[in-house]
């Protein structure tokens, strides 16, 4: 579903690139330097930094994460979808989470980390993932306004990455893109559906989620660009593209077009348009919840932490016997 | 550190998008065995139709060149023009040759 500006993440002591050591590695980094500057792409096997590829698979495992931990709050909702279409929709969306997830998770390995490694260092805590999956879903209208809001938010950050640098991550982020798209719109439809044929409730029930949605996907974006250390080093490399902050009023900006066909206020007073800056204005984001929920104490961290490590241990019986079983087949071939 | 050779292993995943077409590299997935990595790659990889057949392969049974060999390797082939047709001059009755 998406990945949080990684820079939420730059606060790691080692994070710092290395100094360049040796002549032999100074021409290399310069021919890698004229390699992004050309607009080439670099493959796994290619020579690359170190910080480099530290910054990729931690960008990138965050982002497989964010997809897996994604399936937690919708798939909360599955059972309880109001007709057999939804459910199917959202069972398909689902497990496209999933299917995105594994995309990233095989990028991310190309960089020489492998599958456990990355799934160790989510259950420690170690590696995050996107802050807006600590968010309870209440209703069946969050169904709705996640596909709209926070895959929305998704699909415009997501884009740029398909031109990035790293070649196995952008050609994963083409095929995620070109899929997310029916999220977006499945979300949207479901919430004009509710707002055009449904009752009082329902289209309170609508205007409830969005109002409880609407911060935290803006958040989505990161933190401002003035507190973004990290943000320099990866569009120097062409890892991001555009700022957080770029991306971020250019959401707003979209949304709150959409809002008005949808029939829904967002939650902000100091909204309005700016004909000035040919943008929307917009109050202060509250950026002590933002880096509370990062670090740990948003509204469901534990639990969906909690849910994804019994799921794997759970499940690691399956793994082995699967595994035992491949060998017994084996031998037998053999013999 | 996890053990790794509880990993179930590594196969690169090429899809035939049409009859008639090349399979196509499209990414990778872990599966115990081949038949698991057929299916898998089935579902994590043509949701929406996007094959109508599936080639699984060991990531450790794939030979590739070096990229440090890149330009030893392929850069021969660029003054040798007189490998394409377009290289060739002849009067315009010819030209649907």
């Amino acid at each position: 579903m998406y990945t949080q500006a990684m820079d939420t993440m730059g606060k790691d002591r080692d994070d710092a690139p290395k100094a360049v050591r040796s002549a032999d590695e100074l021409a290399r980094q310069q021919a890698f330097d004229a390699r992004i500057d050309a607009g080439d792409f670099i493959e796994a096997k290619d020579w690359m930094p170190e910080h480099y590829r530290k910054t990729l698979v931690r960008q990138i495992s965050q982002h497989a994460h964010s997809e897996i931990v994604g399936m937690l709050p919708e798939g909360n909702w599955i059972t309880r979808a109001p007709t057999l279409k939804r459910k199917a929709i959202l069972l398909a969306k689902v497990q496209d989470e999933a299917g995105h997830g594994l995309y990233l998770y095989a990028a991310a390995e190309t960089l020489g980390t492998s599958r456990d490694q990355l799934v160790e260092a989510l259950h420690s805590g170690k590696a995050k993932y996107s802050s807006i999956f600590n968010y309870p879903t209440l209703t069946w209208a969050d169904m709705g306004v996640i596909g709209w809001l926070v895959d929305g938010a998704a699909i415009m950050n997501q884009v740029p990455l398909c031109r990035c640098s790293y070649a196995p991550y952008a050609r994963a982020m083409v095929r995620i893109c070109r899929e997310e798209s029916f999220h977006q719109r499945q979300g949207f439809e479901a919430l004009l559906t509710m707002m055009t044929h449904g009752s009082e409730a329902q289209k309170a029930m609508v205007q409830d989620a969005v109002d409880r949605w609407w911060w935290p996907s803006l958040m989505m974006f990161g933190p401002p660009d003035n507190e973004s250390p990290n943000s320099e080093q990866s569009m120097r490399w062409g890892i991001k593209r555009i700022s957080n902050d770029d991306l971020r009023q250019k959401f707003i900006d979209a949304t709150v077009e959409q809002s008005k066909i949808l029939g829904v206020t967002m939650p902000d007073p100091e909204l309005r348009w700016n004909e000035e800056r040919q943008h929307y204005d917009f109050g202060a984001i509250d950026w002590k919840e933002f880096w509370q929920v990062v670090g740990g104490d948003g509204p469901c961290n534990r639990e969906r932490l909690a849910a994804r490590v019994k799921a794997w241990d759970d499940g690691a019986w399956v793994r082995d016997a699967a595994l035992a079983h491949a060998a017994k087949s084996e031998l037998k071939e053999a013999a | 550190m996890s053990d790794v050779k509880k990993e179930w292993p590594l196969w690169e995943v090429f899809v035939r998008s049409k009859a008639g077409l090349d399979h196509k590299h499209c990414g990778s997935l872990h599966a115990a065995d081949p038949q698991m990595a057929i299916q898998l790659a089935r579902d994590v990889y043509t949701r929406r139709q996007e094959g109508t057949s599936v080639w699984v392969v060991r990531s450790d049974q794939i030979v590739a060149s070096d990229p440090a060999d890149k330009a030893a390797y392929f850069d021969p082939m660029a003054d040798k023009v007189y490998r394409h047709p377009t290289f060739y001059e002849l009067p315009k009755s010819l030209d649907h040759m």
